[in-house]
């Protein structure tokens, strides 16, 4: 079995309504970087959610590391699109908050000080780690949420649209940064996303979701290209513009986004 | 800070290398420089309002300064009660105090009746905003009873109590407490779900979530009840002082009806309008001091 597991998942909100998700089985590997695409209403935050145990599935089931996910939980830290930073606490306080409640068992109040600090090092969000989150940028309040959720020590980051709020620039950065974490610390990721040049760069796997209602997986493209990535290299590379053409073709021509289609 | 850009200016200025006593020198000058045009800035800020002052003032003597006129003006006020104003403290014993002493008392009533409806009011507001069950029960009996004028409590306070101090106290909290509850229970039932979310996330229950999630997030709307609350408690504390006598702002007004001395009660009047304004400034500085970050999220 696999480290994240993801079995035969299907979930409905309403008893007469229709899926949301049907059967999506998905073995994620430890290290691994998976990327979640398709059309916005397809169920990929859903899915997201149901890993993350703030959805409960209608049927099938997670089971990460041996154990069968129920509820949240910090082993499966998310980044959340709006950030979800506590306004009224500063960025220090923030990720101290997270790593007070989830590691005040295994470290002591000293370790666990340090530690905030070398994940605010780690963002290099160190000069800005005592303004609060209406004083900085939207990128800075992004890699706060970045470092909040490393710093819980979690099995899985899920990343949930982190950087679809930004510009592209901030967005490009924020990705090199993302990739040189997951490179230096080996963390599995499971991102959700719709920026297909995003999911190519980032990603081992990218996993392609068919339009919604009951929406499932559609394809698996297994992205080849060796690590570290250099987002001016790959530009040209062969290899990378054939992954995104075949995440493009499998959007937009054979799942053609249905506000459009309408 | 919004007066950065004149001191970026000066600190050009000090960048030029000169020997170090004159660095410290253009600094203080610069810094002593900057203090004055603020303060300039400030004083024509409130030009439109020394302006229509003297128009109102101008109005009102013009208005009332003819033999036939039934309230007296500024002049005359000046004349007849400028002791209440440039005197505040005075006491001659019994009642015959200066205003001054009449407002603390009022204070002291609102101050002890407004702080036993912020705590109670809040606790209640968290009650009412977390158990759906205490929601059904008691919104709509504070529905109710929070539309029954301040002062209709009264009566039935002074036949409980059977003193007006209490009785005051009593009328202060009771038309207090319903914006508080209210305002409360709104912030707590609004946490935003990312909140929630984080606080899932990292497994944070019971009472630590509702110190560390809840409360913080519900401040802005607490906030917004307390001020409701004190401006409601003045209005009420007049009223009620005016029937209850004894020391105090509405007695003082109230007495000065009875001996006919409309220039006392038009002073009065100015000074329960000022402190009005100042108490619901004090607690909207609180809420801000409290809530730093919240609303501008």
């Amino acid at each position: 079995m696999a480290f994240l597991q993801i079995s035969d998942i299907g979930i409905r909100f309403a008893a007469n309504a229709p899926a949301v998700l049907v059967n999506v089985s998905l073995p994620i590997e430890r290290g691994d970087y998976v990327s979640i695409i398709g059309h916005s209403g397809c169920g990929k935050s859903t899915l997201l959610n149901i890993v993350a145990g703030l959805l409960r599935a209608t049927d099938g089931g997670v089971i990460l590391d041996g154990r069968e996910v129920n509820s949240p939980g910090p082993d499966r830290a998310v980044v959340f699109q709006n950030h979800s930073l506590l306004p009224w606490l500063t960025c220090r306080e923030n990720i101290s908050l997270a790593v007070d409640q989830v590691l005040s068992g295994t470290k002591s109040r000293r370790q666990r000080a340090a530690w905030v600090d070398e994940n605010l090092e780690l963002v290099r969000m160190m000069p800005h780690a005592d303004k609060r989150p209406n004083e900085i940028s939207g990128g800075m309040k992004q890699r706060i949420g970045i470092a909040r959720a490393l710093a819980m020590q979690p099995k899985v980051l899920l990343l949930d649209e982190p950087f679809g709020a930004l510009d592209a620039l901030t967005r490009a950065h924020l990705q090199d940064q993302v990739m040189d974490i997951h490179r230096r610390l080996g963390t599995t990721v499971m991102m959700i996303t719709h920026d297909v040049d995003e999911a190519v760069l980032l990603s081992d796997r990218i996993v392609m979701l068919t339009n919604g209602p009951e929406s499932t997986i559609g394809e698996i493209l297994t992205v080849d290209l060796p690590r570290p990535r250099d987002r001016l290299a790959l530009a040209q590379d062969p290899r990378f513009l054939a992954a995104r053409a075949a995440v493009m073709r499998f959007l937009y021509a054979r799942h053609r986004n249905p506000a459009e289609a309408a | 800070m919004r007066g950065t850009p004149t001191s970026t200016v000066f600190s050009q200025a000090t960048a030029t290398p000169v020997a170090p006593s004159g660095l410290v020198a253009a600094r203080l000058r610069s810094a002593s420089l900057a203090a004055l045009r603020r303060l300039r800035h400030e004083a024509l800020q409130a030009v439109p309002l020394i302006v229509m002052l003297a128009i109102l003032l101008g109005v009102w003597q013009i208005a009332t300064h003819g033999p036939g006129a039934t309230l007296p003006s500024p002049v005359k006020i000046w004349a007849q009660s400028h002791d209440l104003i440039l005197h505040p403290f005075y006491d001659h014993g019994g009642l015959d105090k200066g205003l001054g002493w009449h407002l603390f008392a009022s204070l002291q009533r609102v101050f002890v009746g407004f702080a036993l409806a912020g705590s109670v009011g809040v606790a209640l507001g968290m009650l009412v905003g977390t158990s759906n069950i205490a929601m059904r029960g008691l919104d709509p009996i504070f529905q109710v009873l929070r539309t029954v004028p301040p002062l209709a409590w009264l009566p039935l306070s002074l036949a409980a109590f059977r003193d007006a101090q209490p009785s005051a106290i009593f009328v202060i909290f009771i038309t207090a407490i319903w914006p508080v509850i209210i305002n409360t229970a709104v912030g707590v039932r609004n946490v935003p779900q990312d909140y929630r979310n984080v606080a899932l996330v990292i497994r944070l229950r019971g009472p630590k979530f509702f110190t560390k999630i809840v409360l913080p997030s519900a401040a802005p709307y607490i906030f917004t009840g307390l001020r409701i609350g004190i401006g409601l408690s003045w209005l009420a504390i007049v009223a009620a002082e005016m029937l209850i006598g004894g020391v105090g702002i509405g007695f003082f007004i109230w007495d000065a009806w009875n001996s006919s001395n409309i220039s006392d009660i038009i002073v009065a009047l100015i000074y329960v309008g000022l402190v009005g304004f100042v108490l619901d400034r004090i607690v909207a500085f609180a809420g801000r001091l409290a809530t730093r970050g919240v609303q501008a999220s």
